[in-house]
């Protein structure tokens, strides 16, 4: 078959739908988002039915993929590595749960039943990391939290295993009845190569799971499916030992031994290709970790470098505390430097080979951060709000995750927060609570419904004096324009929670109605409780799109 | 044959198109590919870049290596200019010369069109001119692939046929216009 130039993300996509996916569910997030809108936009997924869903948020969309998988369907959640943490109790307790089947029987009869059963749902969880933060607030590593559910994680160093590991995560997922983590880093989403595809598998017709309180994690139950999850562990070990994604190379220099992870893996073959060296390495792409190979490579190696593009996981393990066995080498010790992504020339410093560099850059270089568009509605709602604060003192803005972020920078400097989704409006109350009053939250309509609809009852709960802008362009601008949860229905949810409606403004951001969008703000400011005042008007970036897609459609007439 | 290009630019300026013209030919050739690309918050006029890698070889890295890249392909003169680190030895460094400025500390452009002239490769083209004259202007992008195409290892004719593919959809007026605009970069002369 004819190779396709696919971005990793991509890979990932196809992989799954020629696996017989089922169901993809997700919140759209930078590494991760573009997962989805292939399933969204692929003509295999429409014609065989493969349901795709922008979900609320993250927990939800792990929450419908398990539900999928306890159906007995395949199915699979995406989302960036900050939206693993939302979704983390779903997550963690779905180890627990199994993906369906029988997970209360010890591992060889669960392979039995698994035969018999012939239909169980896999659940395959993807986690785009983001080390150097590109677009993200950290650059956590989630490979930890797969090691905390123990469960099996794939992590791909090129396109082609991105596609073969999740075309294979979900035979995997059936075999042990366990979800599935899948593991990339920013460059591997965002990187496109060829990918050669394998024959498309049909979907499971899908069936409930055959111990009914399987998904019931009562205490009782609960702790018998964990003790089974503990002893499917080693059978896991196993798989990883045998694994074709994890190859031992041997090599006749042995001062040295190299452990290399995933994306890792190729910047130390880029550095290698063409030379004279030949030290044992270690390409690890699968999880648990495989005990028999790490022990030889530490065993026959006088000293060993870990790469790893994310935190120093396998790295601090092998050290242990005490740092008294095999010589370790990496971002522990400065080899590797201890945060940000991987580089081909990080890795050939690590190697001790000679770096390389072009001219430096010209002093009078000056940085070009990313701003808001010209004609965004933002611009003109930070004019409006700014021009209102004048009155107060500074830093009682708390803001949140998206374009309107962007506030923070100059000339702006609207913002005095931004820390997870939904946190504007439960800070802002936390700040009105210790007197900081009125404070001022900013977030976004689809920010809104992700995570900050249980803040603002929590507001109204306490009747805080909190004033709650709602940026409303209608679309989950930051990531490219998907669907947002709640359009056309901001006000009523606002008013369900039980804001008083006439404390609930629309004002339409424009240059030209600065002047009432200020007194509208203003009389809100004057008043002690909860308001939430919605500037609503079209993202520019999407308004562009579908006058372009008018003109094109006209054009073609 | 290994090509590596360091694409830059502001985002929303449509560095890609470059790259999917360059790397549909590169498929055609049976070249090896690997292209990674910024989505995300810098697309919001931030600098963007695009690491367009082609070889006959496996390729490994997603990223060149600091200090080997072949070419800068850039359609914005200061943006050319924050890549240099990259640049290898005898590598060659294409630009336009028309400033895209939303930042209010802009360096003066000719201290910015100083430092390209002094580079020992380079080919600064008012492309965004130029493609106003052929009566296109939004295919400067195109100018600057024609001044970059000598540089490639690719031919000629791959590049146009790579044109003509990519732009089939949008009709026959577009296709001419991109072409025309190409040959134009390719045609330039200091």
């Amino acid at each position: 078959m004819e190779k396709q130039l696919l971005l990793g993300d991509e890979a990932i996509a196809q992989g799954a739908l020629d696996a017989g996916l089922s169901g993809i569910y997700a919140y759209p997030g930078t590494p991760s988002t573009e997962i989805t809108e292939y399933v969204e936009h692929s003509r295999q997924a429409r014609e065989t039915g493969v349901k795709y869903s922008w979900a609320a948020n993250e927990k939800t969309a792990m929450e419908g993929a398990i539900g999928m998988s306890y159906a007995g369907k395949r199915a699979m959640t995406c989302m960036k590595h900050v939206g693993l943490n939302v979704a983390a109790d779903a997550f963690i307790n779905a180890a627990i749960t199994g993906a369906n089947g029988a997970l209360v029987v010890v591992a060889a009869d669960a392979f039995i039943n698994a035969a018999i059963t012939g239909a169980n749902g896999a659940l395959v969880v993807v986690a785009a990391d983001d080390p150097s933060m590109h677009s993200s607030q950290n650059e956590q590593d989630s490979r930890f939290y797969g090691k905390f559910a123990l469960v099996p994680i794939f992590e791909p160093s090129n396109q082609q295993e991105a596609y073969d590991m999740t075309y294979d995560a979900f035979a995997f997922s059936e075999k042990y009845k366990l979800p599935v983590m899948i593991r990339i880093t920013t460059r591997l989403a965002h990187s496109r190569a060829g990918v050669a595809r394998r024959p498309a598998l049909p979907q499971r017709k899908g069936n409930l799971p055959e111990d009914m309180r399987q998904f019931v994690l009562l205490p009782a139950i609960a702790r018998r499916r964990y003790k089974q999850l503990l002893k499917t562990h080693y059978d896991l070990v196993a798989e990883s030992e045998k694994s074709s994604y994890n190859l031992y190379f041997e090599g006749k220099d042995k001062s040295k031994g190299i452990i290399a992870c995933g994306l890792a893996y190729n910047y130390l073959m880029e550095n290698l290709a063409g030379k004279d060296v030949s030290y044992p390495i270690l390409k690890i792409s699968q999880y648990p970790i495989p005990r028999k190979m790490i022990e030889k490579i530490c065993s026959d190696c006088k000293e060993i470098l870990i790469l790893e593009d994310g935190y120093p996981m396998i790295e601090e393990l092998l050290r242990g505390y005490l740092n008294t066995g095999v010589t370790i080498h990496g971002r522990m010790d400065g080899t590797i430097p201890r945060d940000g992504e991987l580089n081909p020339n990080i890795v050939a410093v690590g190697l001790g080979f000679p770096d390389t560099r072009g001219p430096e850059v010209p002093d009078f270089m000056v940085g070009r951060p990313p701003s808001l568009c010209a004609g965004c509605p933002h611009i003109d709602t930070y004019v409006a709000l700014l021009e209102t604060l004048e009155q107060y003192s500074k830093g009682r803005v708390f803001s949140d995750i998206g374009c309107y972020t962007l506030g923070a920078l100059a000339p702006f400097e609207a913002i005095n927060s931004c820390v997870d989704m939904g946190a504007s409006i439960t800070m802002a109350k936390g700040a009105a609570d210790a007197g900081l009053t009125p404070a001022i939250a900013v977030i976004g309509d689809s920010t809104f419904t992700h995570s900050g609809i249980t803040g603002l009852l929590d507001a109204v709960n306490d009747k805080a004096n909190v004033k709650v802008f709602i940026l409303d362009n209608g679309t989950t601008a930051m990531t490219g324009g998907q669907k947002s949860a709640a359009t056309g229905r901001i006000e009523s949810i606002c008013a369900g929670v039980g804001v008083d409606p006439a404390h609930i403004r629309v004002i339409k951001p424009l240059r030209k109605n600065r002047e009432e969008n200020v007194r509208i703000i203003n009389e809100e400011l004057a008043y002690d409780g909860v308001s939430v005042i919605i500037p609503r008007r079209e993202c520019v970036v999407e308004l562009n799109k579908k006058m372009r897609a008018k003109f094109a459609g006209k054009s073609n007439e | 044959m290994k090509k590596d290009i360091i694409l830059a630019g502001v985002g929303g300026q449509g560095i890609i198109s470059i790259a999917t013209v360059i790397g549909y030919a590169a498929i055609d050739m049976g070249l090896h590919l690997k292209q990674s690309e910024v989505h995300g918050m810098s697309q919001r006029g931030g600098d963007v870049q695009s690491n367009l890698r082609l070889s006959d070889k496996v390729i490994h890295s997603d990223l060149i290596p600091f200090g080997q890249a072949d070419i800068i392909i850039s359609v914005e003169p200061l943006e050319s200019l924050r890549y240099l680190p990259m640049l290898g030895p005898n590598a060659w460094l294409i630009t336009s010369i028309t400033p895209f400025k939303n930042i209010p500390n802009y360096p003066p452009i000719e201290t910015i069109l100083d430092k390209i002239r002094s580079l020992p490769n380079h080919v600064a083209l008012d492309a965004e001119g130029m493609a106003k004259d052929l009566g296109s202007p939004k295919s400067a992008n195109m100018v600057i692939l024609g001044a970059a195409s000598p540089f490639l290892e690719i031919p000629y004719e791959k590049l146009q046929q790579a044109i003509r593919a990519i732009f089939a959809k949008k009709g026959t007026e577009i296709i001419e216009a991109n072409l025309k605009a190409l040959q134009a970069g390719r045609d330039f002369k200091e």
